[in-house]
């Protein structure tokens, strides 16, 4: 049993690290009070570009060339959810229909560039990130196997971007401005606060994430676009809900799904688990959040102008 | 003059969705005109392919359907693929288990269809009106169900020799009729258009001339007030999403034991996703829902042809789409474009 759960625990944790980076984007997004469905394609975006610069840049520049790769990913995202932003923010569009819309034109217009450039509609990275044991760490017993072998580079950055997001969250002026913006947009105008700036930021900040996810979706387990991000987008959004808009228990519930899904992926080898039917394993996550959801929706801590428009003409 | 804006509406976002479409062949340095011409030309050029669009369109229609239902309720549900794959696996599973003949088979089949997408309908409806779960994500998490269950479902009862498919639809069990398939010369063209067109007009009747439509329009345009004016809210949200749920899964019947011949697995039926964007085109009227159909239904099968002629990816189709719902969801500008153009004729008379 204890060789089982050492054994996926590191494949768990790469699995949960960019649902973290984008429920991360989801809890800005959010917390300023716009929600964002078109997390998926967003990372759609972050994963294609990536592919794109780390195909074309590897001969010259090695690993760098992942780093660079990871950033523009992240720029990318950044970029394409100012579409969201415009539409949800400044033209008062159903911001669930927005998020839509993102979502498609993502897969569509990714694939679309992909075919042009490979005929396939494929791009495959030779390289990606090499996990690695933490030094001295790793040779913790118990803690050591489960959390400090076989690591990507990408698990110690998103977790330090977590803790930045806690941080800016909730221990600086733009955090507490933004957290009104999504609670009370009316009074925060009052207040003196551009609704209509701090809601950008949140959504760009979301942008960011997400597309620095679909990044490290490809330098980690994936190493090949494409097309889709098998619907971890849209897992992200459950887990942000499910970890009640909240940085801990945004990481738990990723951790969560993280964990399930690599259980589900590995059944066939390990087996005190291939016993249990396929679709069972499979099909877990998915009951579970919405198990989770009748439990916790009723005494949800969400945003409460999540999702609505703000009209400053509108009291 | 609501219609009149709501066409002005689509038309805007249709053309700015095909401009969009023709910036991005310039940019991969194709001829717009020529790409175009040949996408047209690939869904109507001739009767089989005007069979193939209609093909199309008829899936296209009964999803769009199902979610121009739940946004008139005020519901935005996403799950119109995990639910046209229940009414498929269902159609699938009664098509190749039972042996009737051609007409009570067929009923069986779209009876059965419309229980399980409505099942699957319900589910959300239920979960939402009884304890305010979000009906985004549980639809979405629900397509994921569907998707495994049909993956693991179909190789283990009903594959043939591949283990990624099922077994072929028997004759007597497909929606595809012969006179019909002789009138399209062979195309995929089946006995869903008039399932298609059935659907559209009672969900007219129910929509505009019932107590049932009445009531769950009344939700959808403002809940509280409903509901002190005595309407069952929680009921109306569950009854909304189970029958688009049902229109869904009719929707998987007349493509998977009609335009198809068998069930593929690992595929999330992309109907579902377009269907949002037939619904907001439409402005979530029956008649919108039709017509839009059968313009994406054109994009659809014209996009193979065009990539055979140009080169020019398919996914262009879909690009087009996707843009076009992103206009149509900005359609505020066009609402205020309308409404200036509108006062400045007034002024000028």
């Amino acid at each position: 049993m204890w060789d089982i759960i050492s054994g996926i625990f590191p494949y768990a944790i790469a699995y949960t690290i960019p649902l973290l980076a984008a429920a991360l984007g989801g809890f800005f997004s959010e917390r300023g009070g716009v929600v964002n469905i078109g997390l998926e394609g967003l990372m759609v975006i972050g994963n294609f570009v990536c592919a794109v610069v780390i195909s074309r840049l590897q001969p010259k520049l090695g690993t760098g060339a992942i780093w660079l790769g990871l950033a523009m990913a992240a720029a990318a995202g950044l970029v394409f959810s100012v579409l969201h932003a415009f539409a949800s923010i400044s033209l008062c569009a159903n911001q669930v229909i927005s998020g839509t819309a993102i979502n498609m034109v993502a897969s569509a217009l990714t694939v679309f560039l992909a075919r042009t450039m490979t005929g396939s509609g494929n791009v495959r990275i030779t390289l990606g990130f090499i996990p690695f044991d933490v030094p001295l760490l790793s040779a913790i017993p118990i803690l050591g196997p489960l959390f400090f072998t076989k690591t990507y580079a990408t698990t110690w950055l998103m977790l330090a971007i977590l803790a930045l997001s806690w941080f800016v969250m909730y221990k600086t002026r733009f955090g507490l401005r933004l957290r009104a913006c999504g609670e009370h947009p009316h009074a925060a105008d009052a207040a003196g606060i551009n609704v209509y700036r701090m809601r950008y930021a949140g959504v760009l900040i979301s942008g960011a994430l997400a597309g620095l996810s679909g990044g490290a979706i490809l330098v980690t387990f994936s190493g090949e676009f494409n097309g889709t991000v098998a619907g971890l987008g849209f897992l992200a959004l459950a887990a942000l809900i499910f970890g009640n808009w909240k940085p801990l228990g945004i990481l738990g519930a990723t951790f969560f799904f993280g964990f399930a899904a690599t259980l589900a992926n590995v059944s066939q080898v390990v087996p005190a688990v291939s016993k249990i039917p396929g679709l069972v394993l499979k099909a877990f996550p998915y009951v579970v959040t919405i198990l989770a959801l009748v439990f916790f929706s009723k005494t949800t801590q969400a945003p409460k102008a999540d999702g609505e428009i703000y009209d400053a003409g509108k009291r | 003059m609501k219609g009149l804006k709501d066409l002005f509406t689509a038309l805007a976002a249709v053309i700015l969705g095909l401009l969009a479409g023709a910036v991005l062949m310039l940019a991969i340095g194709a001829n717009p005109l020529e790409g175009f011409s040949y996408l047209f030309r690939g869904g109507l050029m001739n009767i089989e392919r005007i069979g193939n669009t209609l093909a199309t369109a008829t899936t296209l229609t009964l999803t769009g359907l199902a979610m121009a239902f739940a946004f008139r309720t005020g519901l935005f549900s996403i799950g119109a693929s995990g639910q046209m794959l229940m009414g498929g696996l269902a159609a699938t599973a009664i098509g190749l288990s039972l042996q009737l003949p051609k007409w009570e088979m067929l009923t069986i089949i779209l009876i059965a269809s419309m229980l399980a997408g409505a099942i699957w309908g319900f589910i959300p409806g239920y979960l939402k009106a009884r304890f305010n779960v979000h009906e985004v994500v549980s639809t979405i998490m629900l397509n994921w169900v569907a998707y495994w269950t049909v993956y693991y479902t179909v190789p283990a009862y009903f594959k043939a020799k591949l283990e990624t498919e099922s077994a072929r639809i028997p004759d007597f069990a497909s929606l595809k009729v012969p006179w019909l398939t002789e009138i399209f010369k062979g195309s995929f063209i089946n006995l869903g258009v008039f399932v298609a067109l059935g659907a559209a007009i009672v969900i007219a009747i129910v929509l505009n001339r019932t107590v049932l439509g009445y009531e769950l329009k009344a939700v959808g345009f403002n809940r509280h007030a409903a509901e002190f004016a005595g309407i069952n809210v929680p009921k109306n949200m569950a009854l909304s999403l189970g029958i688009s749920g049902a229109l869904a899964g009719l929707g998987g019947a007349t493509y998977y034991v009609g335009y198809a011949v068998n069930m593929q697995i690992g595929v999330l039926p992309s109907q579902g996703m377009d269907a949002i964007a037939v619904a907001l085109l439409g402005a979530n009227s029956p008649t919108g829902v039709v017509l839009a159909s059968l313009f994406f239904g054109v994009l659809h099968s014209g996009k193979g042809f065009m990539n055979a002629m140009t080169g020019i990816p398919p996914e262009i189709g879909d690009t087009i789409i996707a843009i076009i719902i992103y206009f149509a969801a900005t359609s505020v500008l066009f609402t205020r474009l309308f409404d200036g153009l509108k006062a400045k004729l007034r002024r000028k008379q």
